[in-house]
């Protein structure tokens, strides 16, 4: 089932340098490239049907071409490499084995939007793995892949790593571009999007690593090459995170489309001997989680997600069985989102806190059927009511338990629970 | 989580070493505006010293060009710049999801114990800090715990006992 598109480098030894990752194909796009117009490089990837791998999606040519024609103003780059989702860690595979795969997205994505600035922005958590990338940058600088003349020609291109420092919500994408102009995280409102009103005010493109990291194989191999993965609406592969109660959980790329039980039983190990299937968090910690029997139907993709009335997300798959106490699990998110709220919105900054308290009571056996329904009461009113979805990902993920384990809290409620998992 | 709203004055003046005063100059060329410096000026007094005193955050001001509370703001928003000094071995463990369902609080209680603080807490003999992290992106090699920057995956009760053992 596997596929090595993205992580074809990832095993070569020392592939993260620049002259083992060039004997295997690194910056040979770069020729055709600047063959081409910019313009014929956004069909280009509009035609491969490449869609964001940030979470939500968005098809990532179609974003490019919503920069203002005849701007006046520097175009720039955001790199998302915040990469802080729960059960997200597949952007950190590229930073470490394959940073030059990165880097020669970073130079076909800026020469597609005439952009000569690119920040990318990694999450502070990532201490050894920004040096590695900050080591690979300086080597492209070195070998004449940036700065002045982008590989001997006119072009001029400055890629500079701003770290962030703990703060989740730098993940949205205008918090991000707040953070990189020195900012608290706190995200703007919008219109105006930010590919007309972003950095320092000018026309800005953010996208995921794994998105800029896909382009070379595009640029090298066409769009069909691209899309002969993957199903219709979902070409292409992703690298997935497989984490939580299996026998071997990782990174695997697969091609979208796959039936996600298989996955977890051929590629991840299956769960462990002697548990069963509780539920499965399909995308990182904000999707809504599936039953066991609705996960029979749902293949990888956003399509089928959609279907089954959760997410694609960032593809970081949490596999739970049946020693999981799911209040308490709702606890470990809730708290997590409240931890992380940036403050601004009153739903979010004092909802998600009065969440937290009546978990917490339902799990001290004080709670009532009607603090269940509070709960829910609270999910409706603060869902879509702040400046960005960081409290909707605690609401909708909250949501879905309290729907489909609505009796694992009734359970605590009458004083029937029996706490299986420490916390 | 530890008190983010004071300032330690340490009673003498801050200023950057040559290195990281290189540093600083190099990224002020990348920049269009001078306040994009903060976030890693605060980063370079920290790798500096450790964590960020009050006079640390006035020279960084001074230095930009830029009000102080443009510093304060940043410094105590992200949760991962230290105002105060952590210990010579600083320990997070992650507690969020994948690390919470693979036993993170058997390795944070045992650390509790081990060390006698509290998460959020420094030793007595400023040997050891103690903190618990949301998610720290090593789900699939969960649960996680990182010192001093660096990682430790698939981690247990028995492999950190080793570890501390190493950390002298």
């Amino acid at each position: 089932m596997q596929v090595k598109l993205l992580s074809a480098r990832f095993d070569i030894p020392d592939a993260h340098k620049i002259e083992v990752a060039k004997e295997h194909g690194a910056y040979a796009t770069l020729d055709k490239v600047f063959a081409m117009q910019p313009e014929e490089v956004i069909e280009l990837v509009k035609a491969s049907g490449l869609r964001g791998r940030g979470g939500a999606g968005f098809p990532t040519g179609l974003k490019w071409s919503f920069l203002p024609k005849n701007i006046d103003k520097p175009v720039y780059l955001a790199v998302n490499s915040d990469e802080s989702e729960p059960a997200t860690f597949k952007d950190r595979y590229i930073l470490v084995r394959d940073p030059h795969m990165l880097i020669e997205g970073i130079i076909i994505c800026c020469y597609a939007i005439k952009s000569q600035a690119a920040y990318i922005y990694i999450r502070g958590e990532y201490t050894t793995q920004v040096k590695a990338l900050q080591a690979a940058i300086d080597e492209a600088y070195a070998a004449g892949y940036l700065g002045e003349s982008i590989a001997g020609r006119d072009y001029k291109l400055d890629v500079t790593v701003h770290r962030g420092a703990g703060a989740y919500v730098c993940g949205e994408e205008t918090a991000l571009l707040e953070s990189i102009e020195g900012r608290k995280g706190q995200p703007r409102s919008k219109p105006p999007f930010p590919a007309v009103e972003g950095l320092y005010g000018c026309p800005t493109i953010i996208n995921n690593v794994q998105s800029i990291a896909s382009l070379p194989f595009i640029l090298a191999n066409g769009p069909d090459a691209y899309k002969a993965y993957g199903t219709e609406k979902s070409p292409g592969t992703h690298l997935f995170g497989i984490s939580g109660l299996v026998k071997k959980p990782g990174m695997y790329e697969l091609p979208l489309g796959l039936p996600i039980l298989e996955v977890i039983d051929k590629v991840a190990g299956g769960l462990r001997d002697g548990r069963t299937l509780k539920g499965v968090i399909p995308g990182g910690s904000s999707t809504p989680v599936l039953t066991p029997e609705e996960a029979q139907t749902v293949t990888l993709d956003y399509e089928s997600m959609a279907a089954h009335k959760t997410m694609f997300g960032s593809g970081g798959i949490v596999v739970l069985d049946d020693t999981v106490d799911m209040v308490k699990l709702v606890e470990n998110l809730i708290y997590f989102y409240h931890h992380e709220s940036c403050g601004q919105c009153t739903p979010c900054r004092e909802g998600l806190g009065w969440m937290l308290k009546i978990v917490k009571k339902i799990i001290r056996g004080e709670g009532t059927t009607a603090d269940i329904d509070l709960l829910t009461e609270l999910c409706d009113n603060i869902e879509m009511k702040t400046v960005c979805v960081l409290s909707a990902a605690c609401t909708m993920s909250t949501r879905s338990y309290l729907n489909k384990f609505r009796h694992e809290f009734e359970a605590y409620v009458s004083g029937g629970a029996s706490s299986q998992t420490a916390m | 989580m530890s008190d983010r709203s004071q300032l330690i004055e340490t009673g003498k003046p801050f200023a950057f070493d040559a290195q990281r005063d290189a540093e600083f100059e190099r990224l002020a060329k990348r920049y269009p505006t001078r306040e994009s410096l903060i976030l890693p000026s605060l980063w370079l007094v920290q790798e500096q010293e450790g964590w960020i005193s009050a006079e640390a955050m006035a020279y960084i001001a001074d230095r930009i060009g830029t009000f102080a509370t443009m510093v304060y703001e940043a410094a105590t928003f992200y949760t991962m710049y230290n105002l105060q000094p952590k210990g010579k071995y600083h320990i997070c463990v992650c507690r969020t999801l994948s690390c919470y369902l693979l036993g993170k609080q058997e390795i944070v209680d045992y650390l509790q114990r081990e060390l006698g603080i509290k998460p959020g807490a420094v030793s007595a003999d400023g040997q050891y800090s103690l903190e618990e992290v949301e998610c720290l992106g090593h789900c699939g090699s969960a649960p996680v715990v990182q010192i001093n920057g660096e990682f430790y995956e698939y981690m247990t009760v028995d492999k950190l006992k080793e570890l501390l053992a190493t950390l002298k």
